[in-house]
């Protein structure tokens, strides 16, 4: 029976997608398990450095760093955090409208945005529209290393130290929940200090070595790098989430698709056999 | 039973060790050290070596790291270990690499960037069909 060939052929064609989003929904899940357990590890690192910090800020308040004084700004440096991969539903592209948005409010007050692009979208992305690159690091895989990353941060701090960006940002994707993934901006140079100088009741001090101003330099400069570490790490799982939810979508799609065309199909077929019925009974009919 | 004093050694990207201790041995920069409870406030850069925590009972753990910071509170000492050595040069040529790889990038528009580019045109002609498509059916 030749009926609904080109129907049934379709049908095993989204079959196939269909097995092959749903794999790729199960990688995602058991990605994002240890990517967030990942996420999860970078954190006492980063609280203990910022604990230190507030000490310091409270303890030895004289000595300003360069990282922690404003000036006026003229270019202000974006630290911008995509994943390497796409088929993650939305989750570059949002980040990238956030990022427009935010070039075109600084291009309205004259500031110039210099990019250092961490993954491969964003590096496609921000190539393509001719943005001003200065660094970039991509194919990090799932397991990224702090190693990967220093160079991109590295030149960034150069240039704020050099005065060629005043302001120093970090964008990329917070990690709210399996559901929700939102684009987030922060301000990484100059390090609000308001924020952290808290009491100034306990007066007490450190003892160095070798002394509080190298100590210092070396303190601000990893505090900096966990914190863009840890927005990779957040964005990875953010990837693998948002991958998750894209993929569970599709395969849903894909099981809507098929029972559309097999009710099409049936259809078909079941036409064609009344057909035939009726022709050999108007055949019997006619002998 | 000796005071003890607790530890928490991390890196950037897991936590190494948390506990109590007896003594905390670090190499910080101008020589090794031991820290014990109730040691003054003390904050020194490491060097790439071994620590080790002495916990109560004798047992010494040690672990090796690539240098670091040690911050030392009367009741808490942290170590912030570095994930890899780093030196000034080797950070030098990270940021070198860095900025070849984007003008790299720039400088190449053929391959995976033009890639990138036909699909965001590929996406925008997709819309301009989709906003005619419905036009001719509001018109039909």
């Amino acid at each position: 029976m030749a009926v609904g060939k080109e129907i049934r052929l379709k049908i095993t064609s989204i079959k196939n997608t269909q097995k092959i989003t749903r794999a790729m929904e199960m990688v995602a899940a058991s990605k994002m398990r240890k990517t967030q357990e990942r996420m999860q590890a970078t954190r006492p690192y980063s609280r203990k450095i910022a604990q230190i910090i507030k000490h310091l800020a409270t303890a030895n308040p004289e000595y300003k760093h360069p990282f922690t004084l404003e000036r006026p700004v003229n270019r202000v440096g974006v630290i911008l955090i995509s994943s390497d991969r796409g088929l993650c539903g939305g989750l570059n592209a949002n980040l990238f409208r956030l990022a427009l948005r935010r070039i075109r409010g600084w291009t309205e007050q004259n500031i110039g945005v210099r990019f250092g692009i961490i993954g491969q979208k964003g590096a496609g992305f921000f190539s393509s529209i001719g943005a001003d690159i200065s660094a970039q690091a991509t194919k990090l895989g799932d397991r990224p290393h702090l190693e990967n990353i220093i160079g991109v941060i590295k030149v960034l701090l150069d240039e704020y130290n050099e005065g060629t960006v005043d302001q120093v940002h970090l964008l990329y994707n917070e990690f709210v929940n399996t559901m929700t993934q939102r684009p987030r901006l922060v301000q990484l140079l100059p390090i609000h200090t308001e924020d952290i100088v808290a009491d100034r009741q306990h007066q007490w001090d450190y003892i160095y070595e070798p002394d509080a101003k190298d100590v210092l330099d070396q303190l601000l400069v990893r505090y900096v790098e966990s914190l863009v570490f840890q927005g990779l790490v957040e964005n990875n799982a953010c990837e693998q989430a948002a991958r998750m939810v894209a993929m569970k979508s599709a395969s849903d799609n894909a099981g809507k698709l098929i029972k559309e065309f097999q009710l099409i199909y049936n259809k078909a077929r079941q036409a064609a056999i009344t057909q035939e019925i009726a022709e050999i009974v108007g055949g019997a009919a006619a002998v | 039973m000796a005071m003890t004093i607790h530890v928490d050694i991390v890196s950037a990207e897991s936590e190494i060790y948390s506990g109590l201790a007896e003594l905390v041995v670090a190499p910080a920069e101008l020589g090794e050290v031991g820290i014990a409870a109730r040691h003054a406030p003390f904050l020194s850069r490491l060097k790439p070596g071994e620590a080790r925590v002495k916990v109560s009972g004798g047992e010494v753990h040690p672990f090796y790291i690539s240098g670091g910071l040690l911050e030392v509170q009367p009741h808490v000492v942290t170590i912030l270990a570095d994930t890899a050595i780093r030196a000034k040069d080797i950070d030098e040529a990270a940021a070198l690499e860095a900025k070849r790889r984007a003008e790299e990038l720039l400088a190449d528009t053929s391959g995976k960037i033009d890639y990138a580019r036909a699909q965001a045109q590929l996406a925008e002609a997709i819309t301009q069909l989709r906003t005619l498509e419905k036009y001719r059916k509001g018109r039909a």
